[in-house]
Order: structure tokens, then C-alpha cells, then sequence
């Protein structure tokens, strides 16, 4: 496990600084398009970290639904509400709040990343029964099929459940949304 | 041989990301762009549940990784829907903007 070529480190390298930049330009971003074309660098980073950490399924998924669909959906509602002008980022209505967010968010990271390094060398507990991989023995879709008896044996519940709560994001967004016949005429 | 890098690489990039959206969180107050530092907190996780599983050697992570993804699609449609309809009502408001609740 510690013996990682040089191409890997390439690969995790490169689309770290994919990540960073990307999420580094959605907060700068004066515009919010460019704000969005910045989440879309990010999410294609997170995408390809997980093709190298093995979860093949997962990369797909992550381009189709964030890149694809989530990406295309706030670019919709920026064209659709025209407020794709850009911001002036020098107003700061709470005078403290910037030094506040940088304190609060550093904080995080430290917290985080102290917790990391600390256990770095502390033994698994109660371990899985292990990733399959695709390349180990030769069965390409190790990881969907592994994936698959996990979500169809031990979250199948869970699963049943997504498919109501999508149900019901869809009715109330399109409850949400309308405009009903008083307030047509009215304003 | 799963992902020969070690697993606490991607859990430092995770808290890293997850750092950044919290400052644009707090920070920014176009409400859209708020909501796209909320996707990039919800990805550090994604990345860090991924790492972990590797980790653990146990599926349960990248099954969990999917449940986040569906839920997070359900809140950017619904949330998008909420902004779509207060923006409608007063054009170009900002998160402060947005104080008709307080008493």
C-alpha cells in the first residue's frame, strides 16, 4: 500500500490542483457563470480521484449527475433569473465577517487535518471484507457488482426510501415554482 | 493493490475543500453561489467517504457516497426551486437581503 509510482502521484497531484483551483475560483469569481464553469473543474477533479481510488461506478455517476445535471441546472436558473451580471465583491456589509470566515474555515481544516495525522497509524478496526478490482482478477465490473449487492442487500431500504424523497423533491419543486392563477393577474 | 497513494492524502485534499466552501459559505452572498460552496462541502465528503472505504476495506462507504449524491440532487432541485421563486419576487436579492422573517 505505500509503494505508489510516480504516474500515480501525477494523477493525484494534478487533479488536486484541479480540485483546489476549481473551488478556489467558484468563491473569487466576480461572475456566477464562471463560478459554475469553476464547480465543474472541481467536480471533474473529484471524478478522477475516485477512478483512482477504484470506485469506477462512482466516477460516472459524479460526471453525469453533478457535472451533467446539477452544473446544467444552476446555469438554467442563472439564465433564467438574467442575474448573470457580475457582483462587486468589495462590499462587506459585517465589517468582521470576512476575518470571521477565515478563522472559522482555517479552524476546520486544522481540526481536520490534525485528526488525520494523528491517526494515521492506527489499526483498522473491524474492517470490510476488502475493495474488489477490476484488474486484479480480471472481472471488469468488480466494482459495480460489489457496489450493487451492497445497495441491494444491506441498504435496500434506505434505497426504497431515496426514490420517495425524489418524489417528493419533484412534486414540491413543481408546487414551489408555479405561478397559480390569482398572482398572474395580481402583480 | 487498491490506490497505492495513501488514503490520508485524500483525506487532507477533502478537509482542504471542505475548508474553501465553508469560507465561500460564509463569505459570499449571491445565494447561487452560496449553494455551489454547499456542492463543494457535499464533494470534500463524497471524497473523504471514498477514502475511508478504501481505507476500511468496506463497500459501505462508496454505497453511502451514492446516497449522497441522490440526496444532494433532491436539495439542489428543491433549494433552486426556493431561490428561483424568491428571486422572482424581488429581483437580485442578496442572502441579506432576505430578512422578512425577523421580527
Amino acid at each position: 500500500m505505500s509503494d505508489a509510482t510516480f504516474l500515480e502521484y501525477l494523477v493525484f497531484f494534478s487533479a488536486a490542483v484541479m480540485i483546489i483551483a476549481g473551488a478556489i475560483a467558484v468563491i473569487t469569481m466576480r461572475h456566477p457563470v464562471h463560478s459554475a464553469l469553476g464547480l465543474v473543474l472541481t467536480l471533474f477533479g473529484v471524478a478522477v480521484q475516485f477512478v483512482a481510488m477504484e470506485a469506477h461506478f462512482l466516477a460516472a455517476v459524479q460526471v453525469i449527475v453533478y457535472a451533467g445535471a446539477i452544473v446544467v441546472l444552476f446555469l438554467f436558473v442563472l439564465m433564467l433569473l438574467g442575474v448573470d451580471e457580475a457582483t462587486d465583491l468589495s462590499i462587506e456589509p459585517i465589517k468582521i465577517q470576512r476575518p470571521m470566515a477565515a478563522v472559522v474555515s482555517l479552524g476546520l481544516v486544522a481540526l481536520v487535518a490534525t485528526a488525520v495525522i494523528r491517526t494515521r497509524d492506527a489499526l483498522v478496526i473491524n474492517p470490510g471484507t476488502g475493495i474488489d478490482v477490476a484488474a486484479e482478477n480480471g472481472d471488469h465490473d468488480a466494482n459495480i457488482r460489489q457496489l450493487s449487492e451492497s445497495l441491494f442487500s444491506d441498504y435496500v431500504f434506505a434505497f426504497q426510501l431515496t426514490s420517495v424523497l425524489l418524489i417528493v423533491a419533484v412534486v414540491g419543486t413543481v408546487l414551489l415554482t408555479r405561478k397559480w392563477p390569482s398572482e398572474r393577474d395580481g402583480s | 493493490m487498491i490506490a497505492a497513494i495513501e488514503p490520508n492524502w485524500y483525506l487532507l485534499l477533502g478537509a482542504v475543500l471542505f475548508g474553501i466552501g465553508a469560507f465561500g459559505l460564509l463569505v459570499r452572498r449571491n445565494p447561487l453561489v452560496m449553494f455551489m460552496c454547499i456542492e463543494l462541502m457535499l464533494n470534500a465528503v463524497t471524497l473523504t467517504f471514498v477514502a475511508l472505504a478504501t481505507r476500511m476495506g468496506d463497500i459501505g462507504g462508496q454505497t453511502a457516497v451514492l446516497f449522497v449524491m441522490v440526496v444532494a440532487a433532491a436539495e439542489v432541485v428543491v433549494g433552486l426551486g426556493i431561490i428561483l421563486s424568491i428571486m422572482r419576487r424581488r429581483p437580485g436579492a442578496t442572502a441579506d437581503d432576505l430578512a422578512d422573517l425577523k421580527g
